[in-house]
């Protein structure tokens, strides 16, 4: 199973490294990542394989939520099949 | 990996326009409940209920995990309590109603609808019985809904109900006069009820369905008005592709959460129904979706046709995305529940004319009307009538939702707060139409209904 993490916010330092290395702790495999930065305003994706993941999807999914609003950002964790659905015939 | 543009827009949907699945909605059949003693039948019902939906409400909320998309409401609707419930009289119907809230109250869905009779062509002791229970059964449960089918294009007209209807509306007002008349907000009249419709307060599990079913509502007027607010230059062909559009990635998250609940529950999945069901907060509402697309308010010349517009084209959009569609299938305008209706009537644009014509193009019908406490039942009766036979001569499902709110006038507002909004009060016709509606009898099914 794979999931999308979105981060979105102003930019600050660490960020990347910061959910990686919550990723890492919970064991979700980083298969790629995409990031911009439009003039403060950044946002980065993230897919990553959680079929390993060491805590259920909804502790992995509230851990990065809380992540995001401790350094003021905004953090999503969702299935890659809402997007595929939606996006995709 | 997915296009990042695409990721993003399906976010902006959900965190910024409220995109959401409104209602997953489990359909229990309770035929085999029958039984000659109210007790025994209340005690089967919830039984069955409680044993069916233990992880409804569980499972709503994983998959709201999972996919990052919320899913506002879980519900239950049962087979129509009228026919499962035989030869039941006044107080067995009472004791289950109170076993259906219950069952709600313990499952921890938001509402239980089937408190139901159909009654378009005649009706049995049984289902008068119940039709009589339904104030009271309103007035002493929480998340008990009702629905009274008085008439289908094959049919025709049962005025005799119709008549009762009136009287009904105006005693479920009376017994929760201390809520705003909240009962009259459980109570819906319809034509054409549809059997696997997810919604509230209409919803019931019909009587040509199976055991048990997953039905899902989709929702998302903001989603559309956006898209459209994007294209203010776009013309009509244009706005209807964008509609389409719209309708179609909405409705494709709803089919993905059916799909999902129906496997994690092991229940088959019925139909997705292609709503855009506005609420109260802003930026989520129909009536700014019409006003996106040119007119100064809603209620103006000229919002029929936009409503006709938007509601053919997120069918046609919302169509393609499903495998399976039903319900009630369209844009729904219930006044207290949409900001920009409730906006409308208080600017004096939209009035209760208006709201009709625009049922005969769109979901639904007269919904969430507030209108005075003193209202005749005949007059609440021949506005059923018009509205119910809109639905019949075209085919389609209409309803009626109106709160003759007690105690109040026109300018008061009636609130009850959460998806259910507030009202303001609505000016009526003063004229009678007391001799029309006591003739009693049938109006004959119209000769669209000659189809063989």
């Amino acid at each position: 199973m794979k999931a999308v993490i979105t981060v979105t916010g102003k930019d600050n330092v660490g960020i990347i490294a910061k959910v990686s290395s919550l990723c890492s702790k919970y064991e979700a495999n980083i298969l790629d990542i995409s990031q911009t930065v439009l003039q403060d305003y950044f946002a980065m994706m993230m897919l990553v394989d959680v079929s390993e993941l060491n805590v259920n999807f909804g502790d992995f999914s509230d851990a990065m939520s809380k992540l995001g609003s401790d350094n003021n950002l905004i953090i999503n964790t969702m299935h890659e099949d809402i997007f595929n659905s939606m996006h995709r015939i | 990996m997915l296009n990042t543009k695409d990721i993003l827009e399906t976010i902006e949907m959900i965190r910024t326009d409220h995109l959401d699945i409104r209602t997953i909605t489990m359909g229990i059949s309770l035929l085999d409940c029958a039984c000659e003693s109210g007790n025994t039948f209340a005690t089967r019902i919830y039984e069955k209920i409680t044993k069916k939906a233990e992880n409804l409400v569980k499972t709503g909320e994983e998959i709201e995990k999972k996919y990052g998309v919320p899913i506002i409401n879980k519900r239950i609707s049962v087979t129509p309590i009228s026919l499962a419930g035989g030869n039941l009289g006044y107080d067995d119907y009472i004791l289950a109603a109170k076993a259906l809230d219950k069952a709600a109250s313990n499952t921890g869905v938001n509402f239980i609808g089937g408190y139901s009779a159909l009654v378009q062509k005649g009706s049995t002791p049984a289902e008068d019985a119940l039709i009589e229970s339904i104030p009271e059964a309103l007035a002493c449960t929480n998340a008990v809904c009702s629905s009274v089918n008085v008439a289908t294009t094959k049919s025709g007209i049962n005025m005799d109900a119709v008549a009762k209807m009136g009287h009904i509306i105006k005693k479920a007002a009376l017994l929760t006069a201390n809520n705003d008349s909240f009962g009259c907000a459980k109570l819906v009249v319809f034509a054409n009820a549809p059997d696997d419709n997810p919604f509230m307060a209409g919803a019931f599990h019909g009587v040509g369905e199976g055991e048990c079913i997953i039905n899902v509502g989709v929702s998302g007027p903001g989603v559309v008005r956006s898209a459209i607010a994007k294209e203010p230059d776009a013309n009509f062909a244009q706005l209807a592709e964008i509609i389409k559009k719209t309708a179609f990635k909405i409705t494709r998250v709803g089919q993905l959460v059916a799909r999902e609940a129906s496997s994690m529950l092991g229940i088959p999945f019925g139909i997705v129904d292609l709503s855009l069901a506005p609420t109260p907060a802003i930026g989520d509402s129909v009536a700014r979706i019409l006003e996106e697309m040119g007119l100064e308010c809603c209620g103006a010349y000229g919002t029929t046709a936009a409503l006709a517009l938007l509601n053919d084209a997120v069918k046609k959009g919302g169509v393609m995305a499903s495998s399976q569609v039903g319900g009630l299938s369209g844009a729904f305008i219930p006044v207290s529940e949409d900001e920009g209706m409730i906006n409308a009537v208080n600017k004096g644009a939209l009035t209760l004319e208006k709201l009709e014509a625009m049922t005969a193009v769109c979901s639904v019908g007269l919904d969430m009307i507030a209108v005075p406490g003193d209202t005749e039942a005949d007059v609440i009766s021949a506005m059923i009538a018009d509205e119910i036979s809109i639905g019949v001569v075209n085919y389609k499902t209409t309803a009626v939702r109106v709160i003759p709110a007690f105690g109040k006038k026109v300018g008061d507002t009636i609130s009850y707060g959460g998806l259910w909004g507030e009202a303001p009060v609505m000016e009526i016709n003063k004229y009678s139409p007391s001799k029309f509606i006591g003739r009693g009898g049938r109006i004959p099914a119209p000769i669209q209904s000659l189809k063989n």
